[in-house]
């Protein structure tokens, strides 16, 4: 008994000087185990006087006690710097690149037409479609352009044979629709249209994206005030000057050509603007009678709008692309800068 | 429409800038294209005279020569024109004078020969564009000392405006200045036209037959003319400032009443007529040699003008080769006639032809000019080349014909439903008085005549466009359109395009657009049997055929960026295909891809692997999945020309065929230069689109239960088939089947493949037991060895 005081210190050391779970394990084995020194001495207390027993019996414990908690406290700074050391050797170089797939790219031509179409779907049109082959009465006839006009020489038309051809315009989607559809009817058309036109500024291929709206009531104010919002709008300007320019479409009249305030240069000229402040960019007008008349629709009961633009000139515009012919060319290192 | 501001400003001259009076044009509807200066900028240079001309003593080329340039005393200057002489009044310029592109004129020695000054030639002074040949002869009446600028007005600018097809009546001085009239309030004054005396009675005889297509025909025989008469240079700069080149006085006196008044004529050598003018339908058979030197074939729609032998000249087109005027020309017969636009409309394109004529014919020369062009043209040509001129002879209707004769009804009610604005009436009638119609102001609107020139006013519409017009389109009012907000069905089980776009575009695919017309060669290399239309017209012939898939578009992408040292390169396009000949064309909308590379974007972490075909069928599965419907998707190995035999599958959405996926053939991709491994897809757009709505499943709360199987099956058996049977024998609570390994090598015998699958199964409302379990085992091991020849691998 007399000696629970050195052991207890010596049971100390030991608990200090373990420096790992199992060597501190093999001191509680050694101490407090089942065969431990003080374990011990708790087994040997019935050999002592019935009258020194519970004194002793309670030095005994209490020191057993105290070592456990002190065996309890240093597993726990074992476990932390085991811990410390496993998280130390972990360590990773977390500026390394990231594992996987990069992201493609949409193209800048189906991004503008997507833009295009979302900002009239929230307005209340719907995107409708139509073949790319076309004939002569939806391309032309239809719109007013009978065979001879001068206005066929506007638009340099691929032909197939005497009646069908690439259509010029997305325009006979409009004559598909006003053929099948009562009024109200509003639509965005998208897509591709061809004319066969070749240089620095034209290729064979483009997009448009026309719109129509046929409705009772409807005048050149709505047709005014529904560009004027689309061009403010897509080019995120609330205050783009607009500008409605007499011109002429056999297909609609009175017709007018848009122009916008040079989005480079702010109207003080430079070289995209040809120095005019002004950009060219829409062309639009009243539904012609006769359109009507051809699409089976009663040109006194209603009136209608309709407009069209070029999908590569505005992607020009908005993304500062200078040349038409890349769009086509579908180079990598040009379309990885869209996303 | 392309003049000179100068020759405008003397019809009609309103207090506004050039810049300004463009800009009132183009804000009017006719767009200025261009406002350029009408000459170079150059300085100092005056007209003179060679007075004297000497060789020059130490060159074969050069000439001393004596130049009065005004100032008093004689002016010597080396010249190395061939044509200089002496007498000749020529632009000279002095001493310290600039010519274009900043070119001083300096005292020089010119092999030892003092020379104070430079006689230039046309194209000196950028009054040509070609290098001239020789100095620049003026008229014997130049008047020597004065400033060369001053005297040819060359302080003007060329006004050139884009006309739309509509406004033929502009294509004329005097249409420009009308309509500048009209915008500006500003007074037309034409220039004094009188009509000119016959000085004898020779009438050639004019008979129009196509009275319909001409309702009006004038001739004139103008005697004894001196076609070597030059043509003034104050006509000849018009012309040129108009893009006219000169030609003859006969022709530049045609070209120029053109100008002027609009109305196109022609000149005949009246020798070289015999009997009389018929303006008729061509017969068939008949051809025309044209002043351009072309034989053309007539046909019977084609009206021409004709004497006893035969066509002459394509009525309001171009005059023939044997009838026109040439050098030893004595005798005219001038023509000015009416022909209607349905009359020559599209003809000159039938013909290959556009001209100046045609051009105005097809969108409406006023039938009223036709006495005035011809009196403006007789005074203009005996001032040049002399000539006795005989009476006008007439043929057709005086006047407008009926037919031409516009009265439209505008109603007030339409008018201001149309433009959203009521315009006031006053404001109205005074548009369209000063727009030369005459108007009647009823109760509920106006009648209202058009004048001659104006064939673009027919409807009530027109009318209502000029009044917005002139009125500024930038003064109607603005206004946001009203409509019932109604909603609209929306199919959810349909996946859109642009949900298909993004998840290729996540998985690292670039969208490319390629041309619809591909090159036959690559087509008929990549696909041998595909028909689809070819272009009648193509930009080149590598552009000719439309497509019949994306393959072709596709694989050109691919070449020009392998090309461009990108390595690794994922496209996908969507866009129409064009199958079939034109009278049974389909038109499908189909989405395609490519891959080609490393199938890792070159990292610290990525092999360096090339892909092969489960890469792209991975990205493919996975689109298909996005509409919830893989499982009516299948793969059937099968061969298309394009793509290796082995490496190719067929896609069937159930039982249609709709796409293809494979490695490009080995023999296409050497043929075409591709050294390394393609992998395409092209797939029809619906079939990808039509999706299914999400039916829920209710979740089973007890345990599952797996179990693995490896096969030992001959290596030509399709695992799909191996699984598809399986999952029919293995029972309805099969929930997953997995295929988790495919190996073939040591231990599995040549020719043969292990396929090892995991299989699962759950029951919906209690435990399944092992003998439930081994017997559904027992089931697919029994039809795997009995269907496939597979075995269990020990």
């Amino acid at each position: 008994m007399d000696h629970l005081p050195a052991l207890v210190s010596e049971a100390s050391a030991a608990i200090a000087a373990a420096d790992n779970a199992q060597a501190l394990d093999q001191v509680r084995v050694r101490f407090l185990g089942k065969k431990g020194e003080i374990t011990a001495l708790l087994k040997g207390l019935g050999q002592l006087p019935a009258e020194e027993r519970p004194a002793a019996g309670e030095r005994i414990n209490e020191a057993k006690q105290a070592l456990q908690d002190e065996l309890e406290q240093r597993r726990q700074v074992i476990e932390q710097a085991a811990m410390q050391a496993k998280l130390e050797a972990e360590r990773i170089d977390v500026t390394l690149p990231g594992r996987g797939e990069v992201n493609g790219g949409l193209h800048p031509v189906t991004q503008t037409l997507e833009r295009i179409e979302s900002l009239f779907q929230r307005i209340g049109f719907d995107v409708a479609v139509g073949p790319e082959i076309e004939d002569d009465f939806h391309n032309f006839e239809a719109l007013n352009i009978p065979a001879h006009h001068p206005a066929r020489g506007m638009a340099d038309t691929f032909y197939f044979d005497a009646t069908r051809l690439l259509r010029t315009h997305t325009s006979p989607v409009q004559v598909r629709t006003m053929q099948s559809q009562e009024p109200p009817i509003r639509i965005v058309c998208p897509g591709r249209v061809y004319r066969s036109d070749s240089d620095l500024t034209h290729t064979p291929m483009f997009h448009q994206v026309e719109g129509l709206l046929v409705d009772e009531n409807v005048s050149f104010a709505d047709l005014k005030g529904t560009i004027a919002d689309f061009l403010q709008a897509f080019f995120e300007r609330d205050d783009l000057e607009v500008r409605f320019r007499p011109s002429y479409f056999p297909f609609t009249e009175p017709s007018a050509e848009v122009d916008i305030q040079c989005v480079m240069c702010h109207g003080d000229g430079c070289r995209v603007c040809s120095q005019s402040g002004w950009l060219e960019v829409l062309g639009c007008g009243m539904v012609h009678p006769e359109v009507f008349r051809h699409s089976g629709i009663d040109a006194e009961r209603y009136t209608g709008f309709a407009f069209g633009m070029g999908a590569e000139r505005l992607a020009m515009l908005r993304y500062g692309v200078n040349d038409l012919r890349l769009f086509f060319e579908n180079d990598l290192r040009f379309l990885r800068q869209f996303h | 429409m392309k003049f000179s501001e100068a020759w405008l400003r003397e019809w009609v001259s309103p207090e506004l800038d050039t810049q300004a009076l463009a800009d009132a044009v183009t804000m009017a509807g006719l767009e200025v294209d261009a406002v350029e200066p009408v000459g170079a900028v150059f300085d100092g240079v005056v007209v003179a005279e060679v007075m004297a001309k000497a060789p020059h003593p130490d060159a074969d080329k050069l000439n001393v020569c004596q130049v009065e340039d005004g100032s008093g005393e004689q002016v010597q200057v080396v010249c190395g024109a061939p044509n200089v002489d002496v007498g000749q009044k020529i632009p000279f310029a002095r001493v310290g004078a600039v010519l274009p592109d900043d070119f001083k004129i300096k005292k020089a020695k010119l092999r030892g020969v003092e020379s104070r000054g430079m006689i230039c030639s046309a194209s000196e002074l950028g009054l040509e564009e070609e290098r001239s040949e020789g100095i620049h002869v003026l008229p014997a009446d130049a008047p020597v000392g004065q400033d060369f600028r001053a005297w040819l007005q060359l302080d003007d600018h060329t006004i050139e405006v884009d006309l739309t097809p509509n406004r033929g009546d502009c294509l004329s001085l005097r249409g420009m200045a009308r309509e500048v009239g009209v915008l500006t309030r500003e007074a037309v004054t034409p220039p004094a036209m009188q009509a000119v005396a016959p000085q004898h009675d020779e009438r050639f005889p004019v008979d129009i037959q196509a009275t319909e297509q001409c309702p009006r025909y004038l001739g004139r025989v103008l005697r004894n003319v001196d076609l070597s008469a030059p043509t003034p240079l104050w006509m000849v700069e018009r012309l040129r400032r108009s893009g006219i080149r000169s030609i003859d006085a006969a022709v530049d006196v045609t070209n120029y009443v053109m100008l002027e008044l609009g109305q196109p004529m022609h000149a005949f050598d009246l020798d070289r007529l015999s009997d009389g003018v018929v303006v008729r339908q061509a017969s068939e058979g008949e051809s025309l040699t044209l002043l351009d030197g072309q034989t053309v074939a007539l046909s019977t729609e084609t009206l021409v003008i004709a004497d006893g032998t035969g066509p002459l000249a394509l009525a309001g087109i171009m005059g023939g080769e044997n009838s026109g005027v040439a050098a030893g020309t004595r005798h005219l017969f001038l023509e000015a006639a009416f022909f209607t636009p349905l009359a020559v409309a599209g003809k000159a394109r039938e013909y290959g032809l556009h001209t100046d004529a045609s051009h105005r014919f097809e969108r409406g020369v006023d039938p009223a000019l036709t006495a005035m062009a011809m009196e403006r043209a007789t005074t203009l040509l005996m001032e040049i080349v002399g000539g006795e001129p005989g009476p006008v002879i007439e043929a057709g209707v005086d006047g407008i014909p009926s037919a031409m004769r516009a009265n439209v009804r505008l109603r007030r009610a339409r008018l201001d439903a149309c433009l959203g604005v009521s315009l006031p009436a006053d404001e109205v009638a005074d548009i369209l008085t000063r727009l030369g119609m005459v108007v009647e102001t009823g109760e509920s609107g106006w009648q209202v005549d058009v004048p001659s020139w104006r064939f673009d006013v027919a409807i009530e519409e027109d009318l209502i466009e000029e009044l917005a017009r002139i009125h500024g389109y930038n003064r109607l009012p603005v206004r946001r359109t009203q409509a019932l907000l109604a909603l609209k069905a929306d199919n959810e089980a349909e996946q859109p395009l642009r949900r298909l776009r993004r998840h290729l575009v996540s998985r690292g695919y670039q969208e490319a657009v390629t041309y619809s017309f591909v090159s036959p060669d690559l087509q008929a290399l990549l696909m041998p049997d595909a028909i689809s239309p070819t272009l009648a017209n193509p930009i080149s012939s590598d552009m000719s055929v439309m497509r019949y898939s994306l393959f072709p578009g596709l694989i050109k992408a691919l070449q020009h960026n392998l090309n461009r040292q990108q390595q690794r390169v994922r496209l996908f396009e969507t866009g129409l295909v064009f199958q079939g000949e034109l009278d049974a064309l389909v038109q499908t909308s189909m989405l395609g891809g490519l891959i080609c590379g490393p199938r890792a974007v070159e990292g610290w972490s990525a092999g360096r692997e090339a892909v092969d075909f489960f890469d792209l069928k991975g990205d493919l599965e996975s689109l298909l999945s996005i509409g919830g419907g893989l499982d009516e998707w299948s793969f059937v190995a099968d061969t298309h020309p394009a793509l290796h035999p082995g490496r190719s599958a067929r896609l069937y959405r159930g039982e249609q065929a709709v796409g293809w996926i494979g490695a490009l053939h080995p023999a296409v991709r050497s043929q075409l230069g591709i050294k390394p491994e393609v992998y395409l897809f092209e797939v029809d757009q619906d079939a990808v689109m039509a999706g299914q709505i999400p039916r829920f499943q209710p979740l089973s709360r007890y345990p599952e239960v797996r179990r693995d199987l490896a096969f030992v099956m001959r290596d030509e058996v399709a695992v799909e088939s191996l699984m598809q049977s399986i999952r029919q024998q293995a029972g309805e609570w099969l929930v997953r089947w997995q295929l988790f390994d495919v190996y073939q090598g040591q231990g599995v015998p040549e020719g043969h493949k292990s396929v090892a699958l995991g299989l699962t199964w759950q029951h919906p409302s209690r435990t399944l037991n092992d003998e439930e379990i081994n017997q559904l085992i027992a089931d697919v091991v029994e039809t795997a060895q009995s269907r496939f020849g597979a075995t269990l691998r020990s």
